[in-house]
């Protein structure tokens, strides 16, 4: 199963309330996806075209929440010969670096190996962990999150083991990410045509194939709309995709239509949800344009 | 009568259903308003006599499934399986209804005034179902009984490995499924089909101005040279 949720804040004013309105969705799909969850949320990009935000999963290695993050960030900023800054939230943490955002990924995986990078970009932050949707929620206090969109999964895993670094959303490259419910039946195929490309797997999780596949045609080149025509060729199984991009959201249901998608649309916001459950609380949904997605048609709204 | 009121976010879908198929449920004969449905799922599942029950928003899955007797409106949208496996009775969907609407359903009529999604009718056993909008691919797959009335468009491979079922359809069809037809519009069509349209409350389509699509028949018997071209 797993269920999906996705929510873009049309007005800028009302992007303090994008926390408050996405939490009660994602814990509305926990029937759907009570083994782990997750969310990308991009808010305004920072201001120094320079600096990126790198979130990092501390969980895995031994300390857990009390891994020494500010002594990884002195080490850092050493490294990177620039300012670095950390914000920690339980086994999570967003470090701020300028200078070569790569180099500075390599260092925290040496650092220690154990720490799972989430994301990197100027806009994006990324959660997940495995456990029920309310208490990832809590863990890291969605509710109170900002931005002007979000990208959200809970997960029944079918396709590979319950661990954190598994649970979506996956990212690729920056600003970039993608949630998925169904199973793809041609991952391996994917991984095979873009392995010799140099482009590296962090697990063997159907959905990193296709999100790593759209997030390289973008790179060679093709607009989101584009890389998601070639997507419909290539991707091959079950699937209600969403993704997000610095400005955009994105959504794409399989041929055949076998996984949910229902979406509800005020002048405030679009709202995405694999079911109306997760819908049903917003804000002047009674007015709100209720439609389901068509399958194999491309919706994309621009944040 | 006075009816009665149940409020789906101060009480539980098995509250109500419960109450549906209990002894005093049944007897109701006011309306039994569900309020606040949200998109739960199962709402007035297995309903076994003759109840009115009107849900006041968006239903969640397998609403109305295995219908008998009732006569059920959701003024919402409905999810996947609206009245799956209905025996007999009434649902209406005001809204639209996502995949699988009236599958396998026995008797009885489903009346969904905007779109249906894929598979709409798949293996109907005898029941109607109207459709005032259009429905997705796939729809009447191996419908064995029964007759769906399509006012707006159908999508691709419809009617695919059909029995027999009758479709009538007044928009355009992307595409016929294997062993589908169209076939003309008889005496009989025209009758069966403008009682349905009134039946629906959607009179204002003229019968005249629908397709007829039934089974060729030829998948009934194995045939060696086919070749797998059907």
């Amino acid at each position: 199963m797993c269920g999906i949720i996705g929510l873009l804040i049309k007005k800028p004013a009302l992007r303090s309330e994008l926390g408050r309105w996405m939490t009660p969705m994602l814990i509305g799909m926990t029937e759907r996806g009570p083994d782990s969850a997750g969310l990308a949320v991009f808010s305004d990009p920072l201001s120094d075209d320079h600096a990126r935000k790198i979130s990092v999963y501390s969980g895995l290695t031994a300390l857990g929440s009390g891994f020494d993050w500010h002594a990884l960030a002195a080490a850092l900023e050493k490294h990177q010969d620039s300012a670095v800054t950390v914000q920690t939230k339980d086994n999570h943490a967003i470090i701020t670096v300028t200078g070569d955002p790569e180099q500075a990924q390599r260092f925290i995986k040496a650092y220690d190996p154990l720490l799972h990078l989430l994301s990197l970009g100027r806009s994006i932050d990324l959660y997940k962990d495995v456990g029920m949707p309310a208490a990832v929620a809590q863990r890291y206090d969605f509710a109170h999150m900002t931005g002007s969109h979000v990208v959200g999964h809970t997960r029944m895993a079918t396709e590979s083991a319950v661990t954190p670094d598994r649970a979506h959303p996956f990212t690729a490259g920056q600003d970039f990410c993608m949630v998925h419910n169904g199973s793809l039946s041609n991952p391996y195929q994917i991984r095979r045509m873009l392995e010799p490309r140099g482009i590296k797997f962090d697990t063997d999780n159907d959905t990193e194939s296709a999100c790593r596949f759209i997030e390289w045609r973008m790179r060679e080149g093709d607009d989101l709309k584009t890389a998601l025509e070639t997507g419909f060729d290539e991707l091959d199984g079950f699937y209600t995709l969403l993704m997000g991009t610095e400005n955009q959201l994105a959504l794409i249901r399989d041929p055949f239509a076998c996984k949910p998608a229902v979406i509800a649309e005020t002048d405030d916001y679009v709202a995405i949800a694999s079911e109306f459950r997760s819908l049903a609380h917003l804000p002047d949904i009674d007015h709100a344009y209720v439609f389901e997605p068509a399958p194999q048609e491309m919706y994309i709204w621009k944040a | 009568m006075e009816g009665i009121n149940f409020d789906l976010r101060q009480q539980t879908v098995r509250d109500l259903n419960s109450f549906l198929h209990s002894a005093e449920g049944k007897a109701k004969r006011g309306t039994i308003e569900v309020h606040h449905p949200d998109g739960a799922h199962s709402i007035a599942a297995g309903l076994n006599a003759p109840v009115k029950v009107v849900v006041h928003g968006h239903a969640g899955y397998y609403a109305a499934g295995m219908n008998m007797h009732a006569d059920i409106t959701i003024e919402g949208s409905a999810g996947t399986g609206v009245a799956e496996n209905m025996m007999s009775g009434r649902v209406h969907v005001k809204g639209f209804a996502s995949n699988s609407a009236g599958a396998s359903a026995h008797g009885g009529l489903l009346v969904i005034d905007g779109n249906a999604a894929l598979r709409c009718g798949i293996s109907l056993k005898g029941g109607s179902i109207v459709v005032g909008g259009s429905v997705g691919s796939f729809s009447a797959f191996m419908a064995q009984a029964g007759r769906m009335v399509v006012c707006g468009d159908a999508g691709d491979g419809l009617g695919d490995s059909l029995y027999e079922a009758v479709l009538y359809v007044k928009g355009s069809i992307k595409s016929l499924g294997a062993d589908a037809q169209l076939e003309p519009m008889g005496a009989e069509d025209l009758q069966i089909l403008s009682d349905l349209l009134a039946q629906a409350g959607m009179g204002q389509h003229s019968a005249a101005d629908f397709k007829r699509v039934a089974s060729k028949r030829e998948l009934y018997h194995w045939n060696a040279d086919a070749n797998q071209e059907y």
